[in-house]
């Protein structure tokens, strides 16, 4: 069973049936004991950094995602979702800033392309032997997000290019995040969500 | 490797029907927009907007049912508008499955509703449309409501200004001027208002031939959105990526 974290960010409907396309059961939930056993946890993600760990961490999302860590039960985080999962970022107002939970050490930082959001289409360049990719190399995705993450993290990298290469996605072992939506990326994103229900 | 440009058809939805004629073959429904939906989805579309045009001051649940059951079949993005007033619209809207809004006339009749819906949501979600056209206004571009017909008495490029500050992600410029005539889109508009703001800029109006796309993308615009030349038939969205592609610009190649 896969467990869709809902904490009151954004449209989880779209998420919830590209996930079930795989044919698994899933549910969208905020409780605590099915987020912490379900074989696969989506941390969805849309809207500011701050406003997201905020409403994450009411619904214990650090402990949750710690727990999982700790017991190798495999995470993916999608677009705030991901960077939630970086030490901090330099979105928001200093005066509500919020640090993320801290699983890679890296700074989300605002893209320089003078157009954002960048809205759109955009070709992701695979890391070697990446599992989430696995034939969907120089596909394109689909990206709505005006911070990303720049430095290398986790075990595989993949990356995307707006003016400057950014962080398209990272697998570490158990912990998986895309910056991107697979569940709005057509049959690319179907495809990426069933090659990692099919690692579960 | 760069951002693809996007091609959008757009749905006008009127009591659940999609409306502007439709010449579609082998449609069990030709004027149903999730079936409509479908099809362009699977000739290439990047993103689909509903536009909900229906007359009557209660629309959106008719627009909620259309959202509902194209979200549970078509994977691309969706942008829906049309009666949205308020915070509580867009919840209602992207719990049915839409990923933006667009807003229009509530904005313009209260423009803090922008900031309301941005600080919930984030200004990614939110489409600011504005359907203008030339007049006497101070850069010679007026914001119209009701389809052209009434002038709001703002001026575009003030107005697009005011809306980005105020926290939009992405502005649909519709010309009122060239919409519908097939004579290309509205050029110096786009170049004006993209020189405003930062933000993705969306043209609309005017499209008749597949050059008036790339003249669209030299002025400004960073997606292209259509709906009569698709629905006609006069060209499909993959003749309008081939021919941009072939010009040099980075398309969504893949069909979903």
């Amino acid at each position: 069973m896969i467990a869709i974290f809902d904490y009151g960010s954004g449209n989880l409907r779209s998420a919830l049936r590209a996930f079930e396309s795989t044919g698994q059961q899933v549910v969208v939930t905020s409780d605590i004991q099915t987020l912490k056993s379900a074989q696969g946890l989506v941390i969805p993600g849309v809207g500011a950094f701050s406003a997201c760990v905020t409403s994450l961490l009411k619904f214990k999302a650090g402990e949750i995602i710690q727990y999982r860590v700790d017991k190798q039960l495999p995470i993916f985080g999608i677009c705030v979702g991901m960077q939630i999962l970086f030490s901090d970022s330099q979105e928001g107002a200093p005066a509500d800033k919020k640090a993320g939970i801290g699983i890679w050490p890296n700074q989300v930082v605002k893209l320089s392309n003078p157009i954002l959001p960048h809205m759109g289409w955009n070709t992701v360049s695979a890391g070697s032997n990446s599992v989430l990719f696995n034939g969907l190399d120089q596909e394109q995705f689909y990206f709505v997000h005006s911070y990303a993450v720049v430095e290398s993290a986790g075990k595989i990298a993949s990356w995307s290019d707006y003016d400057q290469k950014f962080l398209a996605a990272v697998e570490d072992g158990t912990v998986v995040a895309t910056q991107f939506h697979p569940e709005k990326s057509g049959r690319a994103g179907l495809k990426l969500i069933s090659n990692w229900v099919a690692s579960l | 490797m760069s951002l693809s440009v996007r091609i959008i058809p757009c749905l006008d939805v009127d009591n659940g029907r999609v409306v502007k004629g439709i010449n579609f073959k082998n449609l069990t429904d030709a004027g149903d927009p999730v079936e409509m939906a479908k099809i362009y989805n699977s000739e290439g579309a990047d993103e689909l907007t509903f536009l909900d045009i229906s007359a009557s001051s209660n629309q959106l649940p008719t627009t909620l049912e259309v959202v509902q059951k194209t979200a549970e079949q078509v994977f691309i993005p969706l942008t829906v508008g049309g009666g949205v007033r308020s915070v509580n619209d867009v919840d209602t809207l992207l719990r049915a499955g839409a990923d933006k809004v667009s807003i229009n006339t509530a904005a313009i009749n209260r423009p803090q509703v922008i900031a309301e819906i941005a600080q919930r949501f984030g200004q990614q979600v939110l489409v600011l449309s504005v359907d203008a056209k030339r007049g006497n206004s101070k850069s010679g571009f007026e914001v119209t409501t009701h389809g052209g017909k009434v002038l709001a008495n703002l001026d575009a490029i003030e107005w697009v200004k005011q809306a980005c500050e105020l926290g939009v992600g992405e502005i649909l410029l519709n010309s009122m001027d060239a919409d519908g005539t097939k004579a290309g889109f509205d050029l110096e508009m786009i170049k004006a208002v993209r020189a405003v703001t930062n933000v993705p800029l969306i043209a609309s109006g005017g499209a008749g031939k597949l050059s008036d796309f790339e003249d669209a993308l030299k002025a400004g615009a960073n997606a292209l959105l259509a709906a009569s030349v698709f629905h006609f038939g006069s060209f499909k969205i993959s003749d309008v990526k081939s021919y941009l592609s072939a010009k040099g610009y980075p398309m969504r190649t893949a069909v979903s």
